[in-house]
């Protein structure tokens, strides 16, 4: 009697033309973007996102054409970040086109699709029953689609926000054509740096380059005599070598970058010259510097 | 998944796939192309749930991939998503009522189960309140 592997093809429903067609289909789409970056971190609450919509809108500041794509499927707050929230994704006929932002920045996200502010990403399902069976599998069909179907043009830098998590980064990078590059975010303390450098790890072991660290909420600014101080009680440990990976740069705590997360305006746009907006735009001079979209016209 | 007629030790063929799209629970009849002998696959709703979340289609593609289309189909809670054409339309409607008439084409869209907003959908709008 033939075996499993006896038989070629599965009877008809082409189950793997259907996966390759739709991996082609992404490869297509992601050909003009130059460069496909995550931003990552070990544990919730360090200020990844804030980061990611700081850092595009500081590399859009230096004219580079920026894309986010927020992977946070369950937990979206990119669209208000970035001041698209209320924008309407349209249906065209090369796909979906995304939400536009400050500096033409390109945001697609989960929370463009949900009808109301408050509404859980919940999935129709007529199989209630232990849902953690497939709501991953759903929640990566999901991504897939908004990587593949979302008409994002000629980019210099396409920055996935992904959830917290050190296992979301192996998760994701099977879905991605490619990953060009990974930025991990975490604050000076032992317990975020525990988290991140499994993140790390990670990237380490899919062999993607690790653009290096970004050290959130790193001291703050007296407000009295203007001179920095710790937050944290692990900060002055050389974060760089704690991770093993370089510091791309220290962004200190000022209580604005969340205000202008919550108002839909990036603080690069609105502090500039602070001190903030200076580690801001350090960090994008140093990641701006990978390759340009080609055939762009610039 | 693959299945062996065993008289024949020949791969059975899809022939069918009933209410694919839709229902709680998935089925599929596959056919022996030599005996012709034809079996159900019956799948229970978990099965069901979880061939879907995968976004791929058991008897193959019937349509081509619709944009966002897992996303909008099993989304609970999704905003209506409107063509570009249909935006325009929309774009031509004085500032002060727009909110007022997306709301309605989108009420009327609703209503009839469609998953975007089309040129289409506003001209039945438009016939509808006999304009």
């Amino acid at each position: 009697m033939k075996t499993y592997r006896d038989i070629t093809g599965d009877g008809g429903s082409d189950i793997s033309g259907q996966v390759a067609s739709r991996a082609a289909r992404m490869r297509e789409r992601m050909a003009s973007v130059a460069n496909c970056l995550v931003v990552m971190s070990g544990k919730g609450g360090v200020g990844k996102s804030a980061v990611t919509a700081n850092l595009a809108a500081a590399l859009a500041m230096r004219g580079r054409k920026v894309g986010v794509l927020d992977a946070d499927i369950n937990g979206p707050c990119m669209a208000r970040m970035l001041g698209v929230e209320g924008q309407a994704l349209k249906l065209g006929a090369g796909g979906v086109t995304p939400a536009v932002g400050p500096l033409g920045m390109k945001v697609v996200s989960m929370d463009l699709l949900l009808a109301r502010d408050a509404a859980p990403v919940e999935w129709d399902a007529p199989a209630p029953p232990q849902p953690q069976v497939w709501r991953g599998a759903i929640e990566a069909a999901a991504l897939q689609e908004f990587f593949t179907d979302t008409v994002w043009g000629t980019l210099d830098f396409l920055l996935v926000d992904l959830p917290p998590g050190p296992e979301r980064f192996p998760g994701l990078h099977s879905l991605l054509p490619r990953c060009d590059g990974a930025i991990a975010v975490t604050i000076p303390s032992a317990v975020a740096q525990l988290t991140v450098k499994r993140s790390i790890a990670a990237a380490h072991r899919l062999n993607v380059k690790l653009l290096g660290v970004v050290e959130n909420m790193s001291g703050y600014l007296c407000q009295r005599c203007g001179a920095p101080q710790p937050l944290f009680r692990d900060e002055g440990d050389a974060g760089g070598q704690v991770l093993a990976a370089s510091i791309l740069g220290r962004i200190p705590f000022d209580p604005r970058i969340a205000r202008c997360c919550d108002q839909g305006v990036p603080f690069v746009l609105a502090h500039r010259q602070t001190q903030a907006w200076r580690a801001f735009m350090d960090i994008a001079a140093q990641v701006g510097g990978l390759r340009v979209a080609q055939g762009d016209g610039r | 998944m693959k299945f062996l007629c065993v008289t024949c030790d020949e791969a059975m063929k899809f022939v069918e796939a009933a209410d694919a799209a839709r229902g709680d629970a998935f089925s599929a009849v596959f056919r022996c192309p030599r005996c012709a002998h034809r079996i159900a696959l019956l799948a229970n709703p978990w099965e069901t749930q979880l061939v879907r979340s995968l976004g791929v289609a058991v008897g193959g593609r019937t349509t081509p991939h619709a944009p966002f289309e897992l996303v909008r189909e099993r989304l609970a809670d999704s905003r209506l998503m409107w063509t570009e054409e249909a935006e325009r339309r929309l774009a031509r409607v004085p500032e002060f009522v727009r909110p007022m008439v997306r709301d309605g084409v989108e009420r009327h869209a609703r209503e009839r189960g469609y998953r975007e907003v089309t040129g289409e959908v506003m001209d039945e709008v438009r016939y509808s309140m006999g304009m």
